[in-house]
């Protein structure tokens, strides 16, 4: 009797430690319920390109991490993407609404982030405000045609 | 004789089966009466064991017909043979115990597993069946503490847990000391006698099979070699009962495996 | 020549027929889980030999593959300067692909010969048989637990593999070798998904749980029942349970990941 108690306690301990397992999986590594509704407050931004920008890649101020991108969808009417980000409510009421959003990349390779850059208003974003001025992703291979475009304009010597 | 047949509870007719390439049996016909002990014997790898199993639905024949208590036992639909087989007790070679629980447990397993009896029922039932083999003291052991004897003594316990009408006991005597062979053969006759339990008893141990059995058949090469009473058996004339009975090294079952004559086969220059 | 095709046409004929009892055995299985769900008991003491006696080898061998997989990353990341998505790397390698496959291969090492060897002996010693005899039916009483407790402890043997090997992978890449932590785990908060990496590794580990079950059963209470039968049927168990897991991952990842 002694025994079966231990084996169900062991197995009881096994599901329960399993579980916990995926549950960390989805919350701490994937990011899962990191910042809840009642805990963040939503704004979105237009792009025109955001270049590989996904979601639940980080939105920053001056490097330091304030939210999340909650979605991004495409605008048929205004061919546009639209990001929402959601801000943990720490910063409502702290980010002027005519904050600059700019799509950036970590380091050469790495994940594309939305990077905030704060203006000079004094009103700020609340709740379901817009992000008007924005600068889509840089993509490299616009880069470099405007680069041999511009070159061509040149005179030659 | 035909009394006996229309009394008979295994009624076997025409029965064929084989192995593979191998035949095993080669039309057989059988009868196994009511509340008497039938020996079947005959050389290893005859397929004794194999008769046994077709009796229980394990196996299926090629051809022929199997009838248990009247029910044809290929016919039958699974849920009925197992209704069946809990009237049906098997004592197998090894014992085949659970070898993950204790002796108490294996002899409660069938009574958990087919009745609604409570625990102190199945307790009392248990400690009945085990004093019947002499193994009541011995409820705590595991399978592996058993010696061959006893295991085989705690599957008989078990196999009688259900009360069966009859029972099948698979070389019941083989690799046993004399005395627990004495004590398995005081068994099987008391449950035969006492409890009225027809059972059919496959052997090649020709002393104790002789003893207690009501009725034999001798199988060799698939086929029914010789039957009837110990005591007309031991006078037959034919070579072979003789021979397996006697146990003589030689006669009609040669000593020597076929092959050329001795002479040719070492004359024979290496190839 | 003909002797050649001969051959193949009979080794063909007997995958078949094998593949045939397998699934035949898989079908009596499948029928007999209500039946265990009536006798949690039966359940309960299968997934402490099988699932419980397993942690250990699966959580270890779990933090040195994390561990190892953030040294191996960190070496070659910290040369474009991507630090940073060393908890992404590490993360996504265990999540997508070494959690559900190690952690099979491990249990099928641990668990699933044993499963084989332990059907096969109760083969051999008749205790299916008599079983039977005793109107129980094996495939019912013996193996169903076995199968449903082995399907259920993959998924969470693997789930525990990889956050073991996150975990490692913190240990070494964010307290060894210094990366700074917040990228760590932002980096691997940001890039992996839930549905698109997480689900699809336990879609994966589930998979591979029932392959490891099916197999492991099916060879035991196939195998021939000599004790020499029973250690090849141990052998195969573990041969066709590897090149299954890793076979099948292959056709998963190709099905999941390609877009």
């Amino acid at each position: 009797m002694v025994k079966n108690r231990l084996i169900e306690t062991g197995v009881g301990l096994f599901v329960l430690i399993g579980f916990g397992a995926l549950l960390f999986l989805a919350i701490q590594v994937s990011g899962l319920g990191e910042f809840y509704q009642d805990e963040s407050f939503k704004v979105t931004a237009r792009f025109d390109n955001i270049g590989g920008l996904k979601t639940n890649a980080p939105v920053t101020i001056a490097g330091v991490e304030v939210g999340r991108v909650q979605d991004i969808h495409y605008d048929p009417e205004e061919f546009r993407a639209v990001a929402t980000l959601n801000i943990q409510n720490r910063y409502h009421g702290h980010i002027p609404d005519d904050t600059f959003a700019k799509i950036l990349t970590a380091g050469l390779l790495g994940e594309k982030y939305i990077g905030l850059q704060p203006g000079g208003s004094e009103d700020p974003l609340t709740q379901g405000g817009e992000i008007t001025i924005t600068q889509s992703s840089l993509v490299l291979e616009e880069i470099i045609g405007q680069f041999l475009f511009s070159k061509s304009q040149e005179p030659l010597p | 004789m035909d009394q006996l047949r229309q009394n008979s509870l295994v009624r076997i007719r025409n029965l064929h089966f084989s192995h593979g390439d191998r035949v095993i049996f080669d039309g057989i016909d059988m009868d196994i009466p009511h509340g008497q002990i039938t020996a079947i014997m005959g050389p290893s790898g005859t397929g004794k064991t194999t008769l046994l199993k077709l009796i229980a639905g394990q196996l299926v024949p090629d051809i022929g017909t199997i009838e248990v208590d009247g029910h044809d036992i290929q016919r039958l639909p699974t849920s009925q043979l197992y209704k069946l087989r809990m009237r049906m007790g098997m004592l197998f070679q090894s014992g085949a115990l659970l070898t993950d629980l204790d002796v108490f447990d294996n002899v409660a397993f069938p009574l958990r597993e087919h009745t609604r009896l409570n625990n102190a029922m199945i307790r009392k039932l248990v400690l009945l069946k085990l004093e019947a083999v002499g193994l009541r003291g011995a409820r705590h052991l595991m399978p592996a503490e058993l010696s061959g004897g006893m295991a085989r003594r705690v599957a008989l316990a078990r196999a009688i847990a259900l009360d069966p009408m009859m029972m099948m006991y698979d070389e019941p005597f083989s690799g046993q000391d004399p005395i627990s062979m004495g004590v398995l053969v005081q068994l099987i006759r008391q449950l035969n006698r006492a409890a009225h339990i027809s059972s059919i008893l496959v052997s090649h141990d020709i002393h104790e099979t002789l003893q207690i059995a009501d009725y034999i058949y001798m199988i060799d090469g698939g086929k029914i070699i010789s039957q009837g009473a110990p005591q007309s058996l031991q006078t037959q004339q034919d070579a072979w009962t003789d021979q397996f009975i006697q146990g003589r090294p030689d006669g009609p079952v040669a000593f020597h495996y076929a092959a050329p004559p001795l002479a040719d086969d070492l004359l024979e220059s290496a190839p | 020549m003909i002797r050649f095709i001969t051959a193949v046409g009979h080794s063909t004929l007997q995958l078949l027929t094998s593949l045939g009892r397998a699934s035949l055995l898989l079908l009596a299985m499948l029928r007999g889980l209500p039946s265990v769900l009536k006798r949690p008991r039966l359940l309960i003491d299968q997934m402490h030999s099988v699932g419980v006696l397993t942690i250990s080898i699966v959580s270890i061998s779990g933090l040195f593959v994390g561990m190892v997989l953030a040294l191996q990353s960190h070496h070659i990341l910290s040369r474009f300067g991507a630090d940073s998505a060393l908890g992404l790397m590490v993360a996504a390698a265990l999540i997508r692909e070494l959690g559900p496959v190690l952690s099979a291969l491990l249990f099928t090492g641990r668990a699933g010969s044993a499963l084989t060897a332990e059907i096969g002996l109760m083969k051999a010693t008749e205790q299916l048989s008599s079983l039977e005899m005793m109107a129980v039916n094996p495939k019912y009483h013996i193996l169903a637990p076995r199968f449903l407790a082995s399907f259920l402890s993959v998924p969470l043997l693997a789930a525990l593999f990889s956050s073991l090997g996150v975990l490692g992978g913190w240990l070494v890449g964010g307290v060894i070798l210094g990366v700074d932590e917040a990228a760590f785990w932002g980096g691997m908060q940001g890039g992996i998904d839930l549905r698109n990496d997480l689900i699809n590794g336990v879609i994966k580990s589930i998979t591979f749980g029932f392959v490891c079950a099916w197999i492991a059963i099916y060879q035991g209470y196939d195998c021939v029942p000599t004790s020499e039968g029973v250690s090849r049927a141990t052998t195969r168990t573990v041969v066709q349970t590897s090149m299954a897991v890793l076979g099948l991952d292959f056709i998963l990842t190709a099905l999941m990941f390609n877009h």
